[in-house]
């Protein structure tokens, strides 16, 4: 160790607390980066993620056709539904289609099965529960009758929006080889 | 303090009993205001500070969410704290294992009877006052030893180790800094060393000559070390030691070290604010004449502001430097600091033979020059803050 090394230690040590110093004070007046979840923050969380997000399942019984292809290739039996006839109308309808959301494992395999798009993946993700029962969504509470595919297309309004909604879902993200649109999400 | 008591018991305020009880009394009741009404609202209120201040220089937020902006998260702490269970392993020595904190706590508090917050603010204006203070604080290397060695533990010892040699060690170069000073001031006396000096900063023992000048950084940086501070918490390396000497300790015990730990901080700067920064020097306005109740919040005011600047910079160290090795504590305390403190002695000493209109132009120049490198640091901080802006601001879509 000769002088020169040992004066430049010093130097060294001096010149690179200064330097840090004025960094962590410049770090003291910027904004924080936290993001306050689950309050103080601009919009909810569930806007934010992207699309192709895999949260809770929903289903939207009005374009349901009651295949029960989702229930079949489900892995684990989360997906329960029960349909039988209506015997005044002669129509089949829901008795219940309930998720179990504790058994789901996110796979996505039932809204890639899904003919209208009926089933598929929401932005939700917060399923806080005191008890595994109220994890287990009840997307028929009345019975409800099954919907047919009509030939030529929906003439009904509310079902053609969607129907084009389940549509778009199913062309964008729930297809096999993993949606047109892909290259585009980024 | 003493003065006071003796006016009172004049006074016959204590009809009967011996002047020795009065003083006994007196002590404990005085021991007991200080550190239910300043040390532990002081320490708590650090340590929530340090935690906020932290958080913000590395870009977060801290605890905000107990009282306004956070502010009674030390209360919040303290009660989950004293309600935790008191553990003491089976095969740890219970009696050194339930005296360390203890040992610990009172090497801290004791320095608070020489601290001068006022001109006639302090407990006991001892005339070794400054050397008190080197002496009690060093009861804190008891306490740590016994608690590395109580614990039976591996880690707890090693951390109790490396601390005795931290500590023996820096209380070298922090030594022979306070040397510096009082030979300039020629007294040990906390009162006296704030007398020798003014309110302005030219009158400060800082800028007496370069060389003080720097026997304070030194000062301040071997007292982080002995106050066991980051970048010198080697003792309670959590990378390398779990929590070095407290990792068998948990609820109260454990808080007493850290409540030992923040207030020795406040006692840090209060000793280089009477060593350096002329203590609680107020100037002599017209309206402190004939008022000193007005006088002494002024110099409380300003001797409390002025210490805990030094609080706030030993966070900002705290936040910015990573932790050294020990071998490179060593060698930064024993090659570096040993040497350029007995420089700086030599150099003050020096300096004492220099006739005193050179000696003023002399302590202009120091404080210009402080005044500079303070200058071109907060251009340096303006230069961060508009050159490095972070691009990682929330996005919608990441």
């Amino acid at each position: 160790m000769n002088v020169v090394s040992y004066g430049k230690d010093i130097w060294q040590a001096i010149s690179s607390t200064f330097e840090g110093m004025s960094i962590t004070l410049s770090h003291l007046v910027r904004r924080p980066m936290t993001i306050q979840y689950p309050d103080k923050i601009p919009v909810p969380i569930q806007e934010t993620l992207p699309r192709r997000y895999r949260g809770i399942l929903e289903v939207d019984l009005d374009i349901c056709t009651g295949c029960l292809a989702c229930e079949r290739v489900c892995p684990i039996t989360c997906i329960t539904i029960g349909i039988d006839m209506n015997k005044e109308t002669k129509q089949r309808q829901f008795t219940h289609f309930d998720i179990d959301v504790c058994k789901c494992m996110y796979c996505g395999l039932c809204s890639e099965v899904c003919p209208t798009g009926a089933i598929r993946h929401s932005q939700e993700f917060e399923g806080a529960s005191y008890n595994p029962a109220g994890l287990v969504r009840h997307f028929a509470p009345q019975t409800q009758n099954l919907y047919k595919p009509k030939k030529g297309g929906e003439t009904d309004p509310k079902l053609v929006m969607k129907v084009d909604i389940g549509q778009k879902y199913l062309d964008e993200f729930a297809t096999p080889d993993g949606g047109g649109n892909a290259a585009e999400e980024g | 303090m003493q003065a006071y008591l003796d006016q009172l018991i004049k006074d016959g305020a204590f009809a009967g009993m011996p002047k020795e009880v009065v003083y006994a009394i007196a002590m404990v009741v005085v021991a007991l205001v200080v550190l239910s009404a300043f040390v532990a609202p002081l320490a708590g209120v650090t340590s929530w500070l340090e935690r906020r201040v932290w958080a913000r220089m590395q870009s977060r937020v801290g605890p905000n969410r107990v009282g306004p902006q956070g502010i009674l998260q030390w209360l919040a702490d303290g009660i989950k704290n004293l309600l935790k269970e008191d553990l003491i392993p089976a095969a740890a020595d219970a009696k050194l294992f339930s005296l360390a904190p203890y040992v610990v706590f009172m090497g801290f508090l004791c320095t608070f009877v020489v601290i001068p917050f006022g001109g006639s603010l302090i407990v006991a204006d001892l005339n070794i006052g400054i050397l008190y203070i080197l002496a009690v604080t060093s009861l804190v290397v008891v306490g740590i030893l016994m608690a590395g060695w109580a614990s039976n533990n591996k880690w707890s010892l090693l951390g109790g180790m490396r601390s005795a040699a931290q500590i023996v060690s820096y209380e070298i170069p922090a030594g022979l800094a306070i040397l510096t000073i009082v030979f300039l001031a020629g007294t040990m006396s906390m009162q006296g060393i704030v007398r020798a000096q003014g309110w302005g900063p030219w009158d400060w023992f800082l800028f007496n000559n370069p060389f003080t000048f720097a026997a304070f950084f030194l000062y301040f940086t071997a007292a982080l070390a002995e106050g066991n501070r980051t970048p010198f918490d080697i003792p309670e390396a959590e990378s390398e030691l779990v929590a070095g000497y407290v990792t068998e300790y948990s609820g109260m015990r454990f808080l007493f070290f850290f409540f030992a730990e923040w207030g020795n901080l406040y006692v840090i700067g209060s000793v280089a604010t009477t060593l350096f920064l002329g203590g609680w020097q107020v100037p002599p306005l017209p309206i402190f004449e004939n008022n000193p109740v007005l006088l002494g919040i002024a110099q409380f005011v300003t001797f409390f502001l002025k210490a805990y600047l030094w609080v706030f910079v030993a966070m900002w160290v705290r936040a910015t430097l990573p932790r050294v090795r020990v071998d490179q504590l060593m060698a930064l305390c024993w090659k570096y600091m040993v040497p350029l403190s007995f420089v700086c002695l030599l150099g003050t000493i020096g300096f004492m033979f220099v006739p005193s209109n050179l000696h003023r132009i002399i302590s202009a120049a120091t404080l210009g020059f402080a005044i500079a490198i303070a200058i071109i640091f907060f251009m340096r901080v303006v230069f961060q803050i508009r050159s490095a802006k972070p691009e990682l601001y929330f996005k919608p879509q990441i």
